[in-house]
């Protein structure tokens, strides 16, 4: 298709429009809550794709910066009373702060070390939440989160401006949940038409013949990392807004895992197959209800199968998928 | 001075359950540069195994000796054990052979994930106590005090250290090891199979798994599914602490992460002890990712 001048701007809209239909069509109030935590999943999954997908590192404690957002908000709203919009701002920034400190030393380690170094910073923020009671509330969490405000100008009775605010219902949220990640995706899709996108995906294609083309691979990735750390945040705060508690268990290792099957299941490096990955990991559970103790375990042969039978995903090019099967014709027996 | 040299006989107890485990990470690495994510998983698996031989034995010999009982229970975990370790790594890893890390790294937390589900889903959610089999004796040694299944896990994971230190140094098998991980095609032209060699990898470390899973189990008295996780993950931070790829340097990196852990919640807070492992980690990938006997090798190009 083409879309004329701003090929991504109507591309993101022709895709998502048809969402805002959803809590008109489906009046039930779960079904949309549901779709919110879905679209939180989406933006989350979209994220991680900057860092797994298209710079190809694997980063497995990624729901600590969606934890370090969520407390972020939490934390400002409660001692300073810091309204959402600043909040979600601020979120994003503090997650991208702590993506730098653990991605400057990291980075630098070998491929495989950043997973273990990601996995370990990962386990000490939610012990780190858990432990320090006097600010965090330790394993209760915070409570009484301020839900967001909206600012309406209103022309009754001579102009004034309205204060709007989010209640339980979850349909407002799920307009705001589509919104940002409408937001991210356009955003992410001029980076992957960028010159650090094009320097992402090749550093991981060939990161010697990368450096060689003059790409500093050392900035290119901590920008990955940085990035994605702060979509990371907004869904975070975006999250404490929306259940108005924080509790240091909502973020273990099993999160960090499932947002990664969710990249791997729609493709790697492919900005709808991430989110079409949450999408399909979000609502399975809800369909296999039944099966609630099978959930886990079809995530792990979802993961094993995929990789070796479709390691591009639903959604992924062939070009990852020559990637990810290299050398497999090349070396038909033993080790690289 | 006692609660140092408590604190220290305690780490160096855990410590050795660590080292046991750390020597799976550390031999799979070094023929496949792979970080096997499932290893906490087969560690887990081995204890439920040996949870279910005391149980087996209990029912058919209630008489036996303790320590007919307790190599019974250690043969059957660690066959269990290599077979599932056998089984993964043709099922999973073999068809990834040759593709890049990223993929089989995937691949291993999709099994740790599964295998970590399917003990859930057969031995239930609840944490299960182990029986006591081992007689609770305590011995004294001036202000020393230790237990009886403290000197077990000593003299058995010693006994297993000598013994994978003896078969990579003079078996034949042990010698392709070593010849794999140095270079796998130079192995493969001298007429070794490195897929037979990787496989033997494979069953050694999930037979070590199952050993410090069991003992494990038995030193806490109780096991639960998701144990394998969190030990599996210190077990890899003792393998990298060591120099990963080096035998000795896993034994003495779970040794040393024992020791630091013992102290370090003995002097500091036993509620962050968990922090310790990973902030060791964390310097030790910043200032030396070689570890303490690694070769300083630079990425393969």
């Amino acid at each position: 298709m083409n879309f004329g001048k701003r090929p991504h701007f109507f591309r993101v809209l022709a895709v998502l429009l048809p969402f805002t239909l959803f809590p008109i069509l489906d009046k039930n109030a779960y079904h949309v809550d549901l779709m919110t935590t879905v679209g939180i999943y989406v933006i989350l999954a979209m994220g991680l794709n900057v860092v797994v997908g298209f710079a190809g590192l694997l980063n497995l404690g990624y729901a600590a910066f969606f934890a370090i957002g969520a407390y972020t908000y939490a934390l400002l709203n409660i001692h300073l009373g810091c309204p959402f919009w600043p909040g979600l701002l601020a979120a994003g920034f503090v997650a991208m702060f702590f993506g730098f400190g653990v991605g400057i030393p990291a980075i630098r380690v070998r491929g495989d070390y950043l997973a273990i170094a990601t996995l370990g910073f990962g386990e000490i923020v939610r012990i780190a939440f858990n432990n320090l009671d006097r600010w965090t509330g330790g394993p209760n969490g915070i409570l009484g989160i301020e839900r967001p405000k909206l600012w309406i100008p209103s022309f009754k009775n001579g102009f004034h401006v309205e204060v709007w605010k989010f209640s339980v219902n979850a349909t407002p949220y799920f307009y705001l949940t589509l919104f940002l990640a409408a937001v991210v995706a356009y955003l992410l899709f001029k980076l992957s038409d960028s010159k650090i996108g094009r320097a992402l995906v090749a550093i991981r294609e060939d990161e010697l013949a990368a450096s060689c083309m003059g790409i500093s691979t050392l900035k290119i990735k901590l920008y990955a990392f940085g990035i994605s750390s702060f979509i990371a945040g907004i869904a975070g705060s975006l999250f404490a807004a929306k259940q108005t508690i924080v509790t240091p268990d909502s973020f273990d290792f099993v999160l960090s895992v499932l947002i990664l099957a969710m990249v791997v299941l729609g493709g790697m490096g492919n900005i709808w197959g991430a989110a079409l990955g949450a999408v399909v990991l979000g609502i399975l559970p809800e369909l296999l209800r039944d099966f609630a103790g099978y959930r886990m375990l079809l995530f792990g042969l979802v993961m094993i199968f995929m990789m070796i039978l479709r390691p591009q995903g639903i959604l992924g090019g062939q070009i990852i998928k020559r990637e990810l099967h290299r050398r497999a014709k090349e070396i038909d027996n033993g080790a690289p | 001075m006692e609660l140092f040299l408590q604190q220290l006989l305690n780490g160096l107890t855990i410590g050795m359950i660590y080292a046991l485990i750390a020597l799976g990470y550390t031999m799979v690495y070094g023929v496949i540069q792979l970080i096997n994510f499932a290893h906490g998983e087969i560690f887990m698996t081995g204890a439920y195994l040996a949870l279910t031989m005391i149980g087996i034995l209990a029912s058919l010999f209630p008489s036996a000796p303790f320590w007919v009982v307790l190599i019974a229970l250690l043969l059957f975990s660690m066959a269990g054990a290599a077979l599932l370790g056998a089984l993964v790594e043709q099922v999973a890893y073999k068809p990834l052979r040759g593709s890049p890390k990223l993929a089989a790294l995937i691949t291993s937390i999709g099994v740790s994930f599964f295998l970590q589900n399917a003990v859930m889903l057969i031995y239930g959610s609840k944490e299960q106590s182990v029986p006591e089999i081992i007689p609770n004796i305590r011995f004294h040694l001036g202000p020393l005090s230790f237990s009886l299944i403290q000197v077990v896990i000593f003299v058995t994971s010693f006994a297993m250290m000598f013994f994978l230190t003896w078969f990579v140094k003079n078996t034949k098998a042990g010698k392709a090891m070593r010849a794999s991980a140095e270079n796998p095609e130079a192995a493969r032209l001298m007429g070794v199979s490195v897929d037979r060699i990787i496989r033997v990898t494979f069953i050694l470390g999930s037979a070590l798994a199952a050993v410090a899973g069991s003992l494990f189990g038995m030193y806490y008295g109780s096991v639960n599914f998701h144990e394998g996780y969190l030990l599996g993950l210190k077990a890899f931070t003792a393998a990298v602490f060591g120099g990963i790829g080096s035998i000795p340097g896993a034994m003495l990196g779970g040794v040393l992460l024992g020791v630091f852990e013992g102290l370090g919640a003995g002097y500091i807070s036993s509620e962050w002890k968990d922090v310790f492992a990973f902030v060791l980690l964390g310097m030790v990938l910043i200032f030396k990712p070689s570890g303490l006997f690694g070769e300083n090798l630079p990425e393969k190009v």
